[in-house]
């Protein structure tokens, strides 16, 4: 008698809840989700603006946002080469989600497992062997001298100018190409996967009436498909443009910390020798604002297009 | 109307060795209104579509204007299409859209000229003041009115369509249909228009042809296929017929269940066994001492203009369309007159059609056709 009396409101409790389910049956799978964005995106955000405009003993300041004019070169060169990643993955990206999309369903697939096949294997190890690939003693060099390519440069260098110096390498490693191609290699798949995905999904019948109107290939391409497409692109450029920014792996890698990027400074403020978690956060804040209002203006291109972005 | 615009000849076309193109001969006349009207895969969408130059024949040619256009693209022939499901560009709006044609030309247009045109296009279909709008935003009968206009704002010699009125609802097709054809008469082109819908194909067209597997069954004019049908699958596809097992005993005289009747059809051999044609409404119920065969009925469904009665006879259900009432049960004499009888050779489709046993099933059929469901009104 008495275990069930005190179990009545447990009861009471569990019948509401479950109540509450049955009317909210749609939206209760959404809450797994929802508590997943406040634990992790919502509140950390809310943690970076805190620190951002606090320092320890002080209390609210503005003195992070005041220093920060000395990283400006460190901003322009992360935004410059996040934008050179962006345009080659989508110089590359788009022509081949194109063929991709023209090709049987079987091509498709296998094609499309092949792109994210890369992505089994642990993005730091992919750099590493990006590494030992571009080093100045690494396989391409090698390959390179193996095949008398120095020589032929330094000849011709010698017969250029008198004061040329023999080179027995390529520098690769340790530069901005370097890191650029760090970003292409390993953001291209997610450039790929959204335009092929928006482009498979014309309807080829909008394509035949386009010919049939009149249309040579270049045309249709131009006046419907790449329009309808846009917001694949919009997508691809988000996902590859974002990443590319905030990176920091690659740049130490392939960049050798020479010259720094936004991730590597944030890094560095959080885990580095210049530990100081309220700049730190700072530049993370400017860093997403700039992202922010960098993809705002991508958008505007979509307009009146079903977005799919992603953001 | 008299001159030849487009001639197919021994047109063929296989898919995956499957034929859906049998040896197609037709010919088609400056600003006429064909119709090609089969059951689905008879082929002629193939056929539509290889004159719109989407496909290719395996074999034959495709003559325009007296040019072989074989190998013509889609965007180089004078002729346009509109397509089933519209196939608008949602990233247009309704000017952009009908606009398209005209801004792909080659020499440009002037903005000015382009403007006139639209709007023209627009009047003709009877949306004028739609220029701004998305075409996302508009009905699936407005939608087609401007796929009309964009096909038509170019001036082709020929206008192909493809079940254009496939996805609307009933009343809005009737209306549609009528409106085709007065648009047809105004612009003075030559239409040519796909349906499984023999309704619509006799109500719009000069000329009829009806498919099937890929052949072509019959060519003629609406009033020619329905009574004049050459054999017993044109005789079925188009309206309802009573297919029955004669012999032509001579000129004039057919008999079937043992009993002569005279008929006006003539140029068959002595005793030749043919297919004989009647029609439910071309057949009279008399009282059981004057009718010529005598048979029970099994079945009466109400159709509001008139009584649709099943009618055995020694085995063999026929379908009469009667407005006197008869009881089911009842027995029952019939009269056919010597114009309700068509007489037909017989051909692979003989015994096939025209028998009713299984008429209320062909009844659920019709009346499940999922095209026929109304999607959007306007």
């Amino acid at each position: 008698m008495s275990k069930a009396k005190l179990h009545a409101p447990l009861i009471k409790l569990r019948q509401r809840f479950r109540s509450f389910l049955d009317r909210n049956r749609k939206k209760a799978f959404a809450y797994p989700y929802i508590i997943w964005m406040a634990l992790f995106v919502i509140i950390p955000i809310l943690l970076v603006m805190v620190y951002a405009f606090t320092k320890a003993g002080i209390g609210f300041t503005l003195e992070n946002f005041s220093g920060i004019n000395v990283y400006a070169p460190v901003f322009g060169r992360s935004l410059w080469l996040a934008f050179l990643a962006t345009i080659i993955c989508l110089l590359i990206g788009y022509p081949t989600a194109l063929a991709i999309s023209r090709t049987s369903a079987r091509t498709q697939r296998i094609v499309l497992m092949m792109l994210m096949l890369p992505m089994w294997i642990n993005f730091l190890l992919r750099t590493y062997a990006w590494m030992s690939l571009l080093e100045n003693t690494g396989l391409i060099n090698r390959f390179f001298g193996a095949i008398g390519v120095f020589e032929l440069v330094n000849s011709i260098g010698e017969s250029l100018s008198a004061s040329w110096t023999p080179i027995d390498h390529f520098q690769m490693i340790n530069t901005g190409g370097a890191v650029v191609l760090g970003m292409v290699y390993n953001y291209l798949p997610f450039m790929i996967l959204p335009i092929h995905s928006v482009i498979i999904k014309i309807d080829p019948f909008v394509i035949e009436a386009a010919q049939d109107l009149g249309a040579s290939g270049k045309t249709v391409f131009r006046k419907v498909i790449f329009p309808l497409s846009l917001s694949g692109v919009i997508s691809g450029v988000t996902m590859v443009f974002v990443p590319s920014v905030s990176t920091f792996v690659i740049s130490k890698l392939l960049g050798g910390g020479t010259d720094m990027l936004l991730g590597d400074l944030i890094e560095m403020q959080f885990l580095g020798a210049a530990y100081n978690p309220h700049l730190g956060s700072a530049i993370s804040l400017i860093m997403m604002i700039i992202v922010v209002v960098c993809m705002s203006i991508m958008n505007k291109f979509g307009e009146g297009e079903e977005t799919a972005v992603v953001m | 109307m008299t001159k030849e615009l487009i001639r197919l000849i021994d047109c063929r076309k296989e898919f995956d060795g499957e034929v859906v193109l049998d040896s197609i001969n037709l010919g088609i006349k400056d600003k006429e209104f064909l119709t090609l009207l089969g059951p689905s895969g008879c082929g002629k969408t193939t056929t539509l579509r290889i004159i719109g130059g989407f496909l290719k024949p395996d074999s034959g040619e495709v003559i325009f204007d007296g040019v072989r256009i074989n190998d013509v693209p889609p965007h180089k022939r004078k002729v346009n299409t509109v397509f089933q499901k519209y196939a608008l560009f949602t990233h247009l709006n309704v000017f952009e859209n009908i606009a398209f044609g005209l801004r792909v030309q080659r020499p440009k247009l002037s903005e000015k000229e382009i403007a006139r045109r639209v709007h023209e296009a627009l009047e003709l279909v009877a949306l004028k003041g739609y220029e701004k709008r998305s075409v996302s935003q508009l009905s699936g009968g407005q939608q087609q009115r401007i796929a009309i206009a964009r096909a038509i704002v170019n001036r082709p010699q020929v206008l192909l369509l493809d079940e254009p009125l496939g996805a609307l609802d009933l009343k809005l097709r009737k209306d549609m249909q009528r409106e085709l054809k007065q648009i047809q008469q105004q612009v003075g082109i030559t239409f040519i228009y796909v349906t499984h819908d023999q309704e619509e194909a006799l109500t719009m067209s000069d000329t009829v042809v009806v498919m099937n597997k890929g052949e072509i069954q019959q060519i003629g004019t609406p009033l020619d296929i329905y009574n004049e049908p050459k054999n017993a699958f044109v005789a079925d596809f188009i309206g309802e017929s009573n297919i029955i097992d004669g012999v032509m005993v001579e000129d004039k005289i057919v008999r079937m269940y043992g009993h002569n009747f005279l008929c006006l059809d003539k140029g068959f051999a002595k005793n030749e066994a043919v297919d004989v044609v009647v029609r439910p409404e071309d057949i009279d119920i008399v009282p059981v001492e004057q009718g010529q065969i005598t048979g029970v009925v099994t079945d009466v469904t109400f159709k509001g203009m008139q009584y649709d009665i099943i009618v055995d006879f020694q085995g063999f259900k026929w379908l009469i369309q009667t407005t006197d009432h008869s009881p089911v049960g009842s027995t029952i004499g019939v009269k056919i007159d010597p114009d309700g009888f068509h007489i037909m050779k017989k051909s692979e489709y003989s015994g096939l059609y025209g028998d009713y046993s299984s008429y209320s099933e062909e009844y659920d059929e019709l009346s499940a056709d999922p095209e026929a469901g109304g999607q959007e009104d306007e």
